[in-house]
C-alpha cells in the first residue's frame, strides 16, 4: 500500500492525547501509578461520589504551560474548564471536565523534517487540559463488564494540531517529535504501551485543486506503526470508496491492528450532544505574568536548540545531531561522552549512533540502562584517539566490555590488544610475511596492485590486528616495491 | 419548658451547667417523635448517635472544654452528607446511601460540639418550594398543618419553628432557606456564594448552591454561621476571606442605615396583607434610625426565567452521576446498559427532577445553547450589576421574602410555573452571589410572613445586624406556633 496516490491528496490532523507525569490525578489526590489492582487508586472524587467537588493540581497546570512555551503558543492568562456530559460507565460523573472554547494552550508550532531533508512547520491549534476517564473490563468476569476507576481522573493534555499533515509518515514524523518534546520536558513519560501517549487521527482525501473532503477519525491509536498503517489503510479506502463512486461519511472509526484495517465505530448522526457548559465547581484559571515567567525560565534545552547546538558544537551533521538529540537520554549520553574525548566528537557519534545502539537494540535496553555507562564507552574512544588500539580492534574491545564489563583499558591489556606503533616492529613484521610470500610478492612488483590488501592481511593477521594500519600501509608502499 | 429557650441561651446554659446536654437532647428527642406524625419534618432520627454525643459533649463541658456549640442539639437538612448515617437528598435514588464521609458544614459542627439528632426532610434533591417533591411525603407548617412549609428546606424550617431542633442547616439555591423560613415565621440566612463550603453538600446547581442557617433569631444564626463559614481548601469557589465575629457585630446602631426598598419587589403579585406587613416592618427599622429610599432594579423581573435555565442545566449534568452503577437505586435485573440507565434514573427520580433535567439537557443543547443558557447567563450578569448599582446608593436592601404566605398542601402541584413564582423575590440573591435574610415580620390570617434583607458580598455581618436590631424591636420571632409550645 502506497500513498499518495497520484492525483490524490492527503489532508491530516491529529489529536494527541499526553498523560502528564503528576504524582496525584488532576482533580483529586489519589495516586496516579500505572498497574494497582483495579479501584485501589480511586478517590470518593475519582469515584464521583455525591457532595464532592474538584480542586484543580497545579502541577498539571505548571506542565501544560511548559508545553505551551515550548512550542511558541499563546499561553492562556484566563482558561476555562467545561463539562462534556455523556453517559458511560467509566465516566463516573457523567461528564468529563476538560477545557472547551478557552484552552489553556492556542496557536503553537512544531517543525518536522521531511524525507528530503527539508522542514515542514506544523500548526498546533490548541493543547488544553483534561480527565482521563477510566476503563470497562470484559475478561474473565463470566460475561459481565467491570468498571476500573484508576485511570479516572488522570491528568490529560490534549494536543490537536492544524490539518498540516500530508501523509502517514508525516504524522508519524509529527507524533515523534511531539513524542520527544513531551519527553524533553518531563511532562509525560511517553509509555505507549501504558497508554500514556496516544493520538486520534483525522483523515480525509481529496483530488489535488479540490476543496477539503470529509473526514473519518480513527480513535486511540497507541503506537507509531499504527498511526502510520492505520492511515495508510484509510488513506486507500477513502480513495476507493471515492473511485467507485461512493462518499466519505464522516464517523468515528477504530484502528485493528490484528487485522490492520478500520471500522466504523459510530457515525456523526449517532454522535454525542455534548452539550458543554463551563464547570460551576471549578473557576477560571488565571495565570499571571510572574507564574509563566517562572515557568519559562524553568524550560530545559529543547529538541531543535539542542540539535542546533550539537551541530556547530560538535560539528555533527543535521541528520547525525537530529538523531542523537531524539531523547534527551540519548543525547545527555552523547554530550558526556563527547566532553571525555573532546578531541574526537564525530568519532563519539558514530560510536553511539553505531555500535552503542545497535548493542541496545539487540537487547531491548535503554541508552540509560546502565549497561554501558558513558565514561566507560569514553574510555575506549580514547585509546581510539591517541592511537592505543586501532578502530577495528576497538569493536572487539567493545563487545567485550559489553559481554563482561570492566573498563576498556583493563580489557586492552589483560588480552594484549595494545596498537604496535613501533616502525622497526612493524617493519620485521612485514619482512617475515614477504619473506613467507615470494610468489604474490613477485606478482605485485610486475604490476597486480590489488595483491596490497593481501599483505596488509597477512601482516595484521601476523599481528593479530595489532599493528597500527596508517603506519602499516606506510611502510607497505614503501618496502613492497622492493 | 426547656426548648423556649434561644440556640444562644441553650448553649450558655450548658455552659454553665444549668442542664446537661443528655438531658437537652433527650427533651428535644421526645418532641421530634411526637411530632413526626403531623409535620414529617425528619427523614432520619439519630436518636442513638446523639445521646452518645450528647454524653461526649457533657464530659467535655465538665472538663470546661467544649466548642461553642457544645452540647447543642441541631439538625441538619438531608443533602449534607454524614458519614455513617443515610442522607437521601429526599430522594428515592438515595434511599440507601450511606456517604463514607462528612460534608465540611457536617464537621465544622461537629468539631464545634453541636451535636445532631437526625436528618431533616426536604424537597428531592432541593428541587421545589413546598416540599411536596419529597419521596418521604411532604412536610407539614407547625402554623398550620394543612399548609406547605415552603421549600425545599421544608423540613429544617419546620423543625425549628416547632421547636424540634433550637437550629438548623439548610441550603438556598433559589430561595430555599429564606422561603420556608417566611412560611414557618423563622429565621434564615443565605450567607454569600462562596462564603460556606459546598464541600459535601449534595449539589442540585453548583453556581447557585449555598449553605446556611435556620434558627429563631438574628443572634442564634449568627452564632452558628460563625462556625460553618469560611474557606475550605476541598471547594475551589469558597472564598479565602476571613470570617468576622457575627454575634460580636449584632449591635450596631442601625441609625443612618441606607435601606433600599426594591422597587420591582412591591408589584401587582405581591399580596396587599402581607405588603402591609412589610411596610410595617420597615417603619420599625425607619423608627430605629434607618433611612429608608426606593431603588429600582429593572432587570430583577427577569430572575425566574433566567434561573429556571441556568439552574436545570447545571442539575442535568450534576445529577448524570446517578446512574445505578456505584451508588444509588439500581433498577432490578437491568438487560443492558441502556435499561440500567433507564429504568434506575425512571424509577429513582421523582416528577419534578425529571422535568428540570428534561429542561437543563434542553437548554444545553446543540442548537438552543445560545438561546438559553447563554443568554441567561447574560441576563444574571445584568442583574448581578443592577444590585452592584444599588448597593452604591444604599447599605442593603429590603423587601418581601415571598409574595404570599404559606399556601394549602396541594394546591400549586398541577401547575409548576405557578409554584416557581414563590421564589420571584428570593432568586435575585441567589443569581448575584449575595448574602441575604428573613426574618418573621407578623402574620397574615394566621400564618406568617417574612421580611427580607439583602446586602453586598460578604455583608453577613452587616444583615445579621439589621436582622437582630428589627428582632431587638419586635416580637414576631418569638412567637410559636400553637400545637407545638
Amino acid at each position: 500500500m502506497t500513498e499518495p496516490r497520484p492525483g490524490w491528496e492527503t489532508v491530516i490532523g491529529l489529536e494527541i492525547h499526553a498523560q502528564l507525569a503528576t504524582r496525584s490525578k488532576i482533580f483529586s489526590g489519589a495516586s496516579t501509578a500505572y498497574g494497582a489492582p483495579p479501584n485501589a487508586q480511586a478517590s470518593l472524587i475519582d469515584l464521583g461520589f455525591p457532595g464532592v467537588l474538584p480542586v484543580l493540581n497545579g502541577e498539571a497546570v505548571r506542565m501544560a504551560v511548559r508545553f505551551g512555551l515550548a512550542i511558541g503558543a499563546r499561553v492562556a492568562r484566563h482558561s476555562v474548564f467545561a463539562r462534556k456530559n455523556y453517559f458511560y460507565p467509566d465516566l463516573p460523573k457523567g461528564y468529563q471536565i476538560s477545557q472547551y472554547e478557552l484552552p489553556i494552550v492556542a496557536q503553537g508550532a512544531l517543525d518536522i523534517v521531511l524525507d528530503d531533508g527539508s522542514t515542514k512547520r506544523i500548526g498546533i491549534t490548541r493543547a488544553h487540559l483534561e480527565e482521563d476517564a477510566g476503563k470497562s473490563l470484559h475478561e474473565g468476569l463470566g460475561g459481565l463488564t467491570g468498571v476500573d476507576l484508576n485511570r479516572a481522573g488522570t491528568p490529560l493534555l490534549e494536543i490537536v494540531s492544524e490539518p498540516d499533515l500530508r501523509s502517514a509518515k508525516e504524522a508519524v514524523a509529527y507524533m515523534k517529535k511531539v513524542h520527544t518534546l513531551v519527553r524533553y520536558l518531563e511532562i509525560c513519560d511517553g509509555n505507549m504501551q501504558e497508554g500514556s501517549f496516544r493520538c486520534d487521527a483525522n483523515v480525509s482525501v481529496r483530488r489535488k485543486s479540490e476543496g477539503l473532503g470529509t473526514r473519518a477519525e480513527i480513535k486511540n491509536i497507541n503506537s507509531f506503526r499504527f498511526v502510520e498503517k492505520a492511515i495508510q489503510y484509510e488513506v486507500a479506502r477513502q480513495i476507493d470508496l471515492i473511485e467507485s463512486g461512493g462518499k466519505v461519511v464522516q464517523e468515528t472509526r477504530l484502528y485493528d491492528p490484528d487485522k490492520g484495517e478500520t471500522r466504523s465505530m459510530r457515525t456523526k448522526e449517532e454522535a454525542n450532544d455534548y452539550r458543554y457548559f463551563p464547570d460551576p465547581d471549578l473557576l477560571p484559571l488565571a495565570l499571571d505574568e510572574a507564574f509563566i515567567e517562572e515557568v519559562r525560565k524553568a524550560l530545559p534545552e529543547l529538541p531543535d536548540e539542542k540539535a542546533a547546538r550539537f551541530s556547530s558544537q560538535y560539528g555533527l551533521s543535521a541528520y547525525d545531531a537530529g538523531v542523537l538529540t531524539a531523547s534527551r537520554e540519548l543525547a545527555d549520553y552523547y554530550e558526556e561522552v563527547a566532553r571525555a574525548v573532546p578531541q574526537e566528537p564525530k568519532l563519539a557519534a558514530n560510536w553511539v549512533m553505531g555500535e552503542l545502539a545497535a548493542a541496545l537494540n539487540k537487547e531491548s535496553l535503554e541508552v540509560g540502562s546502565g549497561r554501558m555507562p558513558a565514561q566507560r564507552l569514553a574510555g575506549l574512544l580514547a585509546r581510539i584517539a591517541d592511537q592505543t588500539i586501532s578502530g577495528k580492534i576497538a569493536k572487539e574491545v567493545f563487545e567485550s566490555m559489553w559481554a563482561g564489563g570492566g573498563s576498556a583499558d583493563a580489557i586492552i591489556a589483560s588480552k594484549g590488544l595494545k596498537q604496535i606503533t613501533d616502525t622497526g616492529a612493524i617493519e620485521r613484521a612485514i619482512e617475515e610475511v614477504m619473506a613467507k610470500n615470494p610468489g604474490q610478492l613477485a606478482e605485485y612488483r610486475a604490476g597486480k596492485d590489488k595483491l596490497f590488501g593481501f599483505f596488509v592481511g597477512q601482516v595484521m593477521k601476523a599481528t593479530q590486528g595489532k599493528a597500527n594500519p596508517a603506519q602499516l600501509n606506510e611502510l607497505l608502499k614503501r618496502k613492497l616495491p622492493g | 419548658m426547656i426548648h423556649r429557650n434561644s440556640l444562644t441561651q441553650l448553649a450558655a446554659g450548658l455552659r454553665a451547667k444549668k442542664f446537661s446536654s443528655v438531658e437537652l437532647v433527650r427533651a428535644y428527642l421526645e418532641r421530634i417523635e411526637a411530632s413526626q406524625p403531623k409535620l414529617n419534618a425528619f427523614i432520619s432520627v439519630t436518636a442513638e448517635r446523639a445521646l452518645e454525643a450528647a454524653a461526649a459533649a457533657d464530659r467535655h463541658l465538665a472538663a470546661g472544654g467544649g466548642g461553642a456549640l457544645a452540647g447543642v442539639p441541631i439538625a441538619h437538612k438531608d443533602l449534607f452528607c454524614t458519614a455513617g448515617v443515610r442522607t437521601t437528598c429526599g430522594s428515592r435514588m438515595l434511599e440507601n446511601f450511606v456517604s463514607p464521609y462528612d460534608a465540611t458544614v457536617v464537621a465544622k459542627l461537629k468539631a464545634a460540639g453541636a451535636v445532631v439528632l437526625g436528618k431533616l426532610n426536604m424537597d428531592e434533591f432541593a428541587m421545589g418550594s413546598s416540599n411536596e417533591t419529597s419521596y418521604y411525603g411532604p412536610v407539614r407548617n407547625p402554623w398550620n398543618t394543612d399548609f406547605v412549609p415552603g421549600g425545599s428546606s421544608g423540613g429544617s424550617a419546620a423543625a425549628v419553628a416547632a421547636r424540634l431542633v433550637p437550629g438548623a442547616t439548610a441550603t438556598d439555591t433559589g430561595g430555599s432557606i429564606r422561603q420556608p423560613a417566611a412560611l414557618c415565621g423563622i429565621t434564615g440566612i443565605k450567607p454569600t456564594y462562596g462564603r460556606v463550603s459546598r464541600f459535601g453538600l449534595i449539589a442540585f446547581a453548583s453556581s447557585l448552591d449555598q449553605g446556611g442557617v435556620l434558627t429563631t433569631s438574628a443572634q442564634d444564626a449568627a452564632l452558628m454561621l460563625r462556625e460553618i463559614a469560611g474557606f475550605d481548601p476541598n471547594d475551589s469557589t469558597s472564598v479565602h476571606a476571613p470570617v468576622p465575629d457575627y454575634v460580636a457585630e449584632l449591635d450596631a446602631p442601625l441609625a443612618g442605615l441606607k435601606v433600599g426598598l426594591i422597587k420591582e419587589f412591591f408589584d401587582a403579585g405581591l399580596d396587599r396583607e402581607n405588603e402591609r406587613r412589610i411596610r410595617e416592618a420597615l417603619a420599625v427599622l425607619e423608627k430605629s434610625g434607618a433611612i429608608l429610599r426606593e431603588v429600582s432594579l429593572p432587570n430583577l423581573p427577569r430572575s425566574v426565567p433566567v434561573y429556571y435555565v441556568v439552574a436545570p442545566a447545571e442539575c442535568s449534568s450534576n445529577l448524570a452521576r446517578y446512574d445505578g452503577v456505584r451508588f444509588g437505586h439500581r433498577c432490578k435485573d437491568p438487560r443492558d446498559l441502556q435499561d440500567l440507565y433507564r429504568r434506575s434514573r425512571g424509577e429513582g427520580f421523582g416528577a419534578e427532577v425529571k422535568r428540570r433535567i428534561m429542561t437543563g439537557t434542553y437548554v444545553l443543547s446543540a442548537g438552543y445553547y445560545d438561546a438559553y443558557y447563554l443568554k441567561a447567563q447574560r441576563v444574571r450578569q445584568l442583574i448581578a450589576a443592577d444590585f452592584k448599582r444599588a448597593f452604591t446608593e444604599v447599605d442593603v436592601l429590603a423587601g418581601p421574602t415571598t409574595p404570599t404566605a404559606a399556601f394549602r398542601i396541594g394546591a400549586k402541584t398541577a401547575d409548576p410555573v405557578t409554584m416557581y413564582l414563590n421564589d420571584i423575590y428570593t432568586i435575585g440573591a441567589n443569581l448575584a452571589g449575595l448574602p441575604a435574610i428573613s426574618v418573621p415580620c407578623g402574620f397574615v390570617e394566621g400564618l406568617p410572613v417574612g421580611l427580607q434583607i439583602v446586602g453586598p458580598h460578604f455583608s453577613e455581618a452587616r444583615i445579621l445586624n439589621v436582622a437582630h436590631g428589627y428582632q431587638l424591636a419586635t416580637d414576631w420571632h418569638r412567637r410559636s406556633p400553637e400545637g407545638f409550645a
